[in-house]
């Protein structure tokens, strides 16, 4: 096997990696701080995609595009966080799940209404387009540079409002436990909204971000939120730095497995058996593994400080 | 209480289609989901149809009831079930995905009814699981990646790299083409379906492996995703991508909107274009155009030959559709006004036709389509026709 395949499959689960963190950052925090399952946090990636690109399209512009896709989802996050999500708090998960799924449904229907059962497809400008040479005859799409760039400057921006800012603290709070933070005067309802707002921003940023490559359809964000909740059950819910290992590790792991595991049952298997066990086993193997650390670590890799496994 | 009745009954109302017509069709297509693009190209075909024929079969009156597969086939078997037993249709056509068929096909052969393909033409359909009531107006899938293999042998590729979705008519493409082709398979990736929408680890295997073309199968929506990639990947210059049921009028103008001109004169096969000179295709095609703005595609192709064959039936048991032997009788002679062009039934009920070679091409209003090329296979039966042992 050659080092440049390698390379390349390493960035590529690299680059996944990235997209999963965006998505899992806000779900994590989420669910560790308000204690909410949010599936229709799916549905923030694809209005993300949708609303992004109508942006772009209509600035002819995609940084200036995805620039004002943020103020326009942190807006939308706290309106879906007001008007609907707020009263789901106190009710149990199985109610949370149940409406947030009609949340999907609707989020679903309705950008089918607004841009047509086609979707949409974002051109790249120029310079983003192509190959870049990264040496040692290595040679990888400039975008998925940027899509990689772009990740790490989030996840150190995140990692800075977090472990450097007062906002932070009352986040870490929160997640280690909310009564005992909610008793010593931190605001918690405002606190939930803003937080809400940013992981609509994350999951918005991570559906633009992939809609060049993958064009923004109905629907997309629901497989990517089943990945996102494997995510931060291996990383530990309510732990942004758990969440990034985990997203980055999830995202090699199945990238190599679909690109060797066929491979390696060649060895041991006949061609026809091979080619058809191959990606079946390669789309179980982050399921394998969330198993294995559940069974070794039910709270996940790095759950935040003082939090039990099951809240 | 009374309200709740009331609009109970208002709902069943609205539900309910009203029985008025002497021929009902159930059409099971993929109405939502992103793939409901294709739905929306069939449906459309079958209403100009139904047009063009003013809603008649001889002296019958006809209606389609369409039924949504939701792009998943234990949802296919339920819409498909909810036409044959609760709107007793006459008979069920339609039908894109393979999968959806093979698992409705039972609910309409088990009840007795006529079903028939527009689109899908799985492998056991055509061999060992063919039956006498169950036609196909497409093609088995096997045949046109089968005439792509025959055209890279013309073309003179000598190692080749496949990609494809894994589910039945993935394997059935591949399978297709590897049986035609004569040079060496250097790599092969079977991709989830219909999940996977980044082919980066495939990208970077392909580029590794370094062939001299690539074969790939992505229908609906995912095409242009895979092309995009292939283009930004920085493959297409180098290596000429082939493909089949990828670029169509549905695909091309995302295509055209992206500006990735790289994919024109790209080659594929296929067994019908817009272009192709007959009467039918010639008043299909415009009449299309005219209505709906946009070229056909071959699935709206099929769709409006699935109406014009079920009439010829029609018409030859004189409207009288229970009797079963008169309509599969007609149905095996075919002999109705195709788009494209004559054709022959073969024994397991999948046509015998010529295969093209088809190229993407910009008309003369600058609207990217595809253009009908020589013909690569001459009237070509599908390889699981032996398999079949059809009583009747």
């Amino acid at each position: 096997m050659d080092y440049v395949l390698l390379v390349e499959q390493l960035l590529n689960g690299f680059q996944l990696g990235i997209i999963l963190f965006l998505m899992a950052a806000g779900l994590t925090l989420v669910f560790g701080i308000m204690d909410l399952v949010n599936l229709a946090h799916g549905s923030l990636f694809m209005i993300g995609a949708f609303v992004g690109g109508t942006l772009a399209l209509a600035t002819d512009s995609f940084v200036l595009g995805a620039v004002l896709m943020v103020p326009a989802m942190f807006v939308i996050g706290i309106l879906l966080e007001t008007v609907a999500l707020r009263t789901l708090y106190r009710r149990s998960h199985l109610d949370q799940v149940l409406a947030t799924f009609g949340l999907i449904l609707f989020f679903n229907e309705a950008t089918r209404l607004i841009w047509g059962p086609e979707g949409l497809v974002i051109p790249l400008p120029n310079f983003l387009e192509g190959t870049v040479a990264l040496g040692a005859g290595i040679t990888y799409p400039v975008y998925r540079v940027v899509i990689i760039g772009v990740g790490l400057l989030v996840a150190l921006g995140l990692y800075l409002l977090v472990a450097k800012t007062r906002f932070g603290m009352l986040v870490r709070a929160g997640a280690s436990n909310r009564t005992m933070a909610g008793a010593l005067g931190v605001n918690i309802p405002v606190l939930f909204t803003l937080v809400f707002g940013i992981g609509a921003v994350l999951a918005g940023l991570a559906g633009l971000i992939i809609t060049p490559i993958t064009q923004a359809a109905t629907g997309m964000g629901e497989d990517v939120l089943i990945l996102a909740f494997v995510v931060i059950v291996i990383g530990g819910i309510g732990s942004v730095r758990g969440a990034f290992i985990a997203a980055v590790l999830t995202g090699v792991i199945d990238t190599m497995g679909r690109s060797f595991l066929d491979l390696l049952l060649l060895l041991v298997l006949p061609a026809n058996a091979a080619e058809s066990a191959g990606p079946a086993l390669a789309s179980m193997l982050i399921y394998i593994l969330m198993a294995g650390i559940l069974f070794f670590r039910p709270q996940g890799l790095f759950p935040p400080r003082g939090a039990t496994a099951i809240q | 209480m009374r309200k709740r009745i009331l609009g109970a009954a208002a709902i069943v109302a609205c539900i309910s289609t009203p029985a008025s017509a002497d021929i009902k069709i159930g059409f099971v297509t993929t109405l939502t989901t992103p793939a409901a693009v294709i739905g929306r190209d069939m449906r459309d075909a079958v209403e100009l149809a139904l047009e063009h024929i003013d809603h008649r079969m001889g002296q019958e009156t006809v209606e389609v009831i369409y039924g949504d597969d939701e792009f998943n086939a234990q949802k296919g078997k339920q819409a498909t079930e909810r036409l044959v037993l609760r709107d007793n249709v006459d008979l069920v056509t339609g039908y894109i995905w393979s999968n959806v068929l093979l698992a409705s096909a039972p609910v309409v052969l088990n009840a007795d009814k006529l079903l028939i393909s527009a689109n899908a033409g799985p492998s056991p359909m055509a061999g060992r699981r063919c039956h006498q009531n169950f036609f196909n107006i497409s093609w088995q899938n096997d045949q046109t990646p089968m005439a792509l293999g025959e055209l890279l042998n013309q073309e003179g590729v000598q190692t080749l790299y496949v990609v494809a979705p894994n589910y039945v008519a993935g394997q059935n493409m591949v399978a297709g083409v590897e049986r035609s082709f004569t040079g060496e398979v250097v790599g092969k990736d079977m991709t989830v379906w219909p999940s996977q929408r980044d082919w980066s680890a495939e990208l970077s295997k392909i580029k590794a492996a370094g062939p001299e073309a690539v074969f790939m199968f992505y229908p609906g929506p995912a095409g242009p995703a895979f092309v995009k990639q292939y283009q930004q990947a920085g493959l297409i210059e180098t290596v000429p991508l082939f493909s089949v049921y990828t670029f169509d009028s549905i695909s091309l103008p995302l295509f055209q909107d992206a500006g990735i001109d790289s994919v024109l004169g790209s080659k594929m096969t296929q067994f019908w274009a817009p272009d192709m000179d007959n009467d039918q295709n010639r008043k299909f095609v415009a009449d299309f155009r005219d209505k709906y703005g946009r070229y056909p595609s071959f699935y709206a192709a099929q769709s409006y030959d699935s109406i014009f064959f079920i009439k010829s039936a029609v018409e030859a048991v004189n409207g009288n559709i229970q009797d079963l032997g008169g309509m599969r009788a007609a149905l095996r002679k075919a002999e109705f006004p195709s788009v494209r062009g004559t054709f022959r039934m073969g024994t397991n009920h999948f046509p015998i036709q010529n295969f093209y070679e088809r190229r993407v091409v910009q008309d003369a209003e600058g609207n990217w389509t595809t253009s009908v090329g020589p013909v690569v296979l001459e009237n070509h039966q599908d390889p699981y026709a032996g398999e079949c042992a059809m009583e009747g």
